[in-house]
């Protein structure tokens, strides 16, 4: 057995080696966490129940969930087909608004881009869309619906506004992240800045605007769904919001949710497949 | 392949895209009954409309203090709901990561449920909840919390995946117990990440949770849809600038943290 040899070695007590550093990142990440912990349990100790009971409440939601999810069925006020027309409605709403935003964005991230444009026009450009992403997307609908009136049109333009500050900070960024050489290549060939865009921006970041614009789709078909309930835009949303608010109609909102369900898997398992190939 | 070939097939590829799109568009269009420039020509008269009708009042500035009351109130559930779902996805993210898993059962089960939660739509979780916990907080609460549950689920099993899966080799090799490696590995390893994370879905839920609220009537999203319904556009312009000025200050704020903390 090899006894330690701590005696020939042992010179004056060294400081223990600290592992964690305790230095501003740390100190930053403690301090944040901390914060948030104290909110949560200062609001869990304090939120307001309005006299419902937890207990009887959470067994009525599992017997809800269980007439929900276990036993879909249409007895009532729609027929399958309708649902299904109004899924279609959402998806279209969902299609305008992304193909619109995406156009709109593309020309509005050019001049954001730090390394296309000039950068204070590029700044204020970054500044007015995170304005326009704070305000949410059921705030610009109900504002539109009392211009034009409820339907389609309020409805596209309301979830452009934030479907279009999204894209233009996601493609500025994919615009910035370009490889610097290829935009000076063409400049040094003489391209104007059109011919730019088109030939090497353009093409070349066009896998990653595609990734992107798929994410806001899917994130755009939640939004219709939800602008249908709460701002009577068409769309399922609707017949969901008159199933659980109006008729209590729990079967119908089992059918419901399975229809968006499946829809959002779907986007959801197109969209990793998109983003592993493209944007890593 | 030649220069020619090169450029014709890009040139047919951008042309087949440009007819998808449009055949796209103009379906989608039909099918609503979307009229493009009826509603490009109403942007102007939305804006003037705004503000002329938003613009706040001296009444809206009496009705201050109970619109910030509200917001304060809103924010720190919207904080809540997003703590604690972060605190379960990281629990079910460690167990059910291909690095981390315990075992094939639960890796598949943290699959399902977050899929499950994260896909059925937000609205649709508000409508449930408010059968069967009314019209009180905790609805708003259950409603951002289900949603972000989900959403934090994957992405911590993704981070796991990908930032933690050295780390859980080093240290298994030396011997470490499982929980020791999850407690002084992994965690310490991605807690930087998973502020970050952490920070972008507080931002994202103080405004899911205007949508919440008009569902389920609570916090702010049911003051604006009060005033809204009630045709008191002054003040319902007053809570939206609110609202601005808290996502714009709390991104900004989550910036400064999400800098120093790299």
């Amino acid at each position: 057995m090899i006894e330690p040899i701590t005696d020939l070695t042992n010179t004056a007590k060294k400081p223990p080696i600290r592992v964690h550093l305790w230095n501003r990142r740390q100190k930053t990440m403690t301090a944040t966490f901390a914060v948030l912990g104290l909110i949560t349990v200062y609001q869990l100790a304090t939120i307001s129940s309005a006299n419902i009971h937890f207990w009887p409440a959470t067994i009525a939601f599992f017997k809800n969930a269980q007439l929900i999810f276990l036993q879909p069925g249409l007895s009532g006020t729609d027929s399958f087909g309708s649902l299904l027309s109004a899924l279609a409605t959402s998806a279209a709403l969902a299609t305008l608004t992304t193909l619109l935003g995406a156009i709109v964005s593309f020309f509005i991230a050019l001049f954001a881009a730090s390394n296309l444009a000039n950068r204070k026009i590029g700044l204020l450009i970054k500044t007015v869309m995170a304005m326009i992403r704070a305000i949410p997307t059921i705030l610009w609908v109900l504002i539109f619906s009392i211009v034009i009136g409820l339907g389609a049109d309020a409805a596209v333009i309301g979830l452009s506004f934030h479907s279009i500050a999204y894209l233009t900070k996601a493609y500025a960024e994919s615009f910035e992240d370009l490889n610097p050489e290829a935009i000076e290549a063409l400049k040094a060939t003489g391209a104007n800045w059109w011919q730019i865009v088109f030939q090497a921006v353009l093409p070349s970041s066009l896998p990653m605007l595609l990734s992107w614009t798929f994410i806001r789709f899917e994130i755009n078909f939640t939004n219709a769904i939800a602008v249908g309930a709460a701002a009577g835009a068409g769309g399922i949303g609707y017949q969901l919001f008159t199933a659980s608010s109006f008729y209590f109609d729990f079967h119908e909102i089992g059918v419901i949710i399975y229809l968006c369900l499946a829809v959002t898997a779907c986007l959801e398992f197109i969209s990793v497949k998109l983003r592993k190939r493209y944007l890593k | 392949m030649t220069v020619q070939t090169f450029f014709h097939r890009r040139r047919s590829r951008f042309l087949f895209g440009f007819l998808f799109f449009s055949a796209l568009y103009y379906g989608a269009a039909t099918l609503v009954d979307y009229h493009l420039l009826n509603s490009f020509q109403a942007i102007p008269a939305a804006f003037a409309w705004l503000a002329t009708n938003f613009m706040p009042t001296t009444r809206s500035m009496a009705f201050l203090p109970l619109i910030l009351t509200k917001l304060g109130q809103t924010i720190i559930l919207s904080i809540t709901a997003t703590v604690i779902a972060a605190i379960l996805a990281l629990a079910l993210a460690i167990i059910g990561s291909s690095t981390t898993g315990l075992n094939r059962a639960t890796k598949l089960l943290a699959r399902v449920i977050a899929s499950i939660c994260r896909n059925i739509p937000l609205v649709a979780w508000a409508m449930i909840l408010l059968l069967s916990f009314k019209q009180s907080d905790f609805t708003g609460f259950l409603a951002l919390f289900f949603g972000s549950f989900g959403y934090l689920t994957r992405s911590f099993m993704e981070l796991i995946e990908s930032d933690a899966t050295a780390i859980y080799e080093a240290l298994s090799t030396t011997g470490a117990s499982y929980l020791q490696v999850v407690l002084r590995g992994i965690i310490p390893s991605i807690s930087a990440s998973l502020l970050s994370w952490l920070l972008y879905m507080i931002e994202n839920n103080i405004r899911d949770a205007t949508l919440v609220g008009i569902l389920t009537g609570t916090g702010i999203g049911f003051l604006f849809d009060l005033y809204y319904k009630s045709f008191r556009f002054d003040l319902a312009g007053m809570t939206t600038v609110t609202i601005i000025v808290a996502v714009v200050c709390l991104e900004l704020l989550a910036n400064q943290i999400r800098r120093l903390i790299r």
